[in-house]
């Protein structure tokens, strides 16, 4: 079937005129149609994927053609997409059209994709279950085999719960997401597929719905560390319209894929044993150790001694920032409005009526932890303690080169489930948060099953821009694990 | 430390977010709850520490100051809610 191709099959097979973009671009918008059930996208833009496939066809019969030239892609409806609606999954942002592309959209258009349509997500990116969405949750199209999960549906993991659950169900050759606390990777974990936040600076947050800007990176979901490679190179890239994007050149992330991982010094943070961590996730932790020391890996203890600190002081520094961010939601440029008698109780109405329960709750603590008479004790604690976060992982890197952990600390798990206790929720994040603290770049790679037959990840940490290295040892992994395990196609 | 009802409202004011009477106790209890949590933080160590400003370390870049962009006003006021010649419209602020 054509929608089982990779991404990099998929640029060879266009290559060659094997298959058109058009035909490519057809396969997978029947997919979708045939994949309904997931609610993977919020809006699709199949007239538009057409006629950017026919443009395609176009350039590629004159032999030319960008670096994704007819590559279906979704696009996570956090990015703002001229002339197609844009929600961030919220009906704060009812009726948005924006009059803009974001810059990393931008790229991948200029690169040859094509876009599918937009992906579900949890609303602002705030979730870890994509159960906070306001269109819905989004379904993982994984199933477990046996245990509690067993006949219910699971969650694809969150924020960018529609951009995995796609790309795992062959909806989309690759997407795109957001990760500001793990965003990418632990619902790239959860979906048995591949997903890369780079390094904070390394993609443009221009045009993305911002959440928490000190934290928000755009990165790539795809099935293969190649595929992620190549997504990634498409979309970084400095950006003057962002002024805390890099002026660093972005090498050719696939070059060197293949480089082997031997003299590599690969981490293992002790820190990151944590109580009640299933047994399987463990394991499989300590053969991602043994597959890399097999390749020549140097494995060394390391130790990142913050590490339990790092939760708690995500959740403030991302809802204070939030707060500040969402405040431009006032019911009087764009989306919704609740009308009022006067201006403030317009402003409170709208955004009664268009946050939902989680998004209110993030804005009232960043409110909280700003106000006068708390922001030393809370913010700049927070800030103080985020300096000393990001100076474990400094010292770490003196001894390695790499850090291998587990993505999550748990699979997939059923919808609804850990939806009232928000800690519980948040807890989902602990092994990603702290690099997402540190600015640093991380991937997910499926590398086995659980015992009730769902994807488990393990999760690379590298230096600031060291993202070659990632993906290097990230191949390295991919190829040691081989695994071939995929979700059962849907009816 | 106990978030009370009133300051919870006074929260809720700042945030421009209104709650009815119903949901003012459920946050308030979920906010002490995640307050109490983040509590912890004082734990840390960080005398001498200067809290952190940039993630990456890099200097802000600076540009020339011109106008680089601009004119787009029909652009930027075509999601808004309502508009009378070129403005947004509010309810009226000053009597």
């Amino acid at each position: 079937m054509t929608t089982e191709m990779t991404l990099t099959q998929a640029r060879a097979a266009l290559a060659q005129r094997k298959i058109s973009a058009r035909e490519l671009t057809t396969a997978h918008l029947a997919a979708i149609e045939n994949a309904k059930v997931l609610n993977a996208f919020i809006t699709l833009t199949a007239e538009r994927a057409l006629a950017m496939a026919d443009a395609s066809d176009a350039r590629l019969k004159r032999g030319e053609g960008g670096l994704l030239e007819g590559a279906p892609l979704a696009i996570k409806d956090l990015f703002c997409t001229q002339g197609v609606r844009t929600t961030a999954g919220s009906k704060i942002l009812d009726g948005f059209t924006p009059p803009y592309e974001s810059t990393v959209s931008a790229k991948l258009w200029q690169a040859g994709a094509v876009m599918l349509g937009k992906a579900n997500l949890d609303e602002f990116a705030m979730g870890s279950s994509n159960m906070t969405s306001a269109y819905g949750p989004v379904i993982n199209p994984w199933k477990a085999k046996s245990g509690p999960a067993k006949g219910r549906d699971l969650v694809p993991g969150g924020s960018s719960g529609g951009s995995a659950s796609a790309v795992a169900a062959r909806l989309a050759l690759g997407a795109t997401g957001t990760d500001t606390g793990g965003s990418i990777r632990q619902p790239a974990a959860f979906c048995g597929i591949t997903g890369i936040k780079p390094t904070y600076g390394r993609c443009s947050r221009w045009g993305i719905v911002a959440f928490a800007s000190s934290l928000d990176q755009a990165g790539a979901f795809a099935r293969t560390v190649e595929d992620t490679a190549l997504l990634l190179r498409a979309m970084a890239g400095h950006d003057p319209k962002d002024s805390t994007s890099a002026a660093i050149p972005v090498p050719d992330y696939a070059a060197g894929l293949n480089g082997g991982v031997k003299g590599l010094r690969v981490g293992i943070p002790k820190e990151y044993r944590v109580d009640g961590m299933p047994e399987a996730i463990d394991k499989l932790w300590v053969k991602g150790a043994e597959w890399l020391k097999a390749g020549g890996a140097e494995i060394v203890e390391v130790s990142l001694p913050h590490t339990k600190y790092a939760l708690p002081c995500y959740y403030i520094v991302a809802p204070a920032e939030a707060s500040s961010n969402l405040a431009r939601y006032d019911g009087v440029r764009f989306g919704l409005r609740v009308p009022a008698d006067d201006l403030i109780g317009q402003y409170e109405a709208t955004r009664a009526a268009g946050f939902g329960r989680e998004v209110k709750r993030r804005i009232l603590i960043g409110t909280y932890v700003l106000s006068a008479g708390y922001y030393d004790a809370y913010y700049l604690q927070a800030q103080k303690v985020r300096a000393r976060i990001a100076e474990d992982f400094t010292k770490a890197y003196e001894r390695c080169d790499v850090i291998l952990t587990p993505t999550a600390p748990s699979a997939a798990f059923a919808i609804g489930d850990q939806l009232d206790d928000p800690i519980a929720m948040y807890l989902n994040d602990v092994f990603t948060v702290p690099a997402s603290l540190a600015g640093l770049p991380g991937i997910s790679v499926p590398a086995g099953l659980d015992a009730h037959g769902l994807p488990l990840g393990l999760q690379l940490l590298g230096r600031a821009f060291d993202e070659t290295t990632v993906l290097r040892a990230a191949k390295a992994l991919e190829d040691a694990a081989a695994f071939t395990h995929r979700p059962e196609p849907l009816p | 430390m106990a978030l009370d009802e009133a300051t919870m409202r006074k929260i809720a004011r700042l945030a421009r977010i209104r709650l009815n009477d119903g949901e003012v106790k459920p946050f308030a209890a979920e906010l002490d709850g995640l307050l109490g949590w983040i509590e912890q933080l004082s734990e840390v160590d960080t005398a001498g520490v200067a809290p952190m400003t940039s993630v990456v370390a890099m200097k802000l870049p600076q540009r020339a100051d011109r106008v680089t962009d601009g004119g787009d006003a029909a652009a930027i006021l075509a999601n808004a809610p309502e508009t009378v010649d070129g403005y947004f419209v509010v309810p009226k602020v000053v009597e």
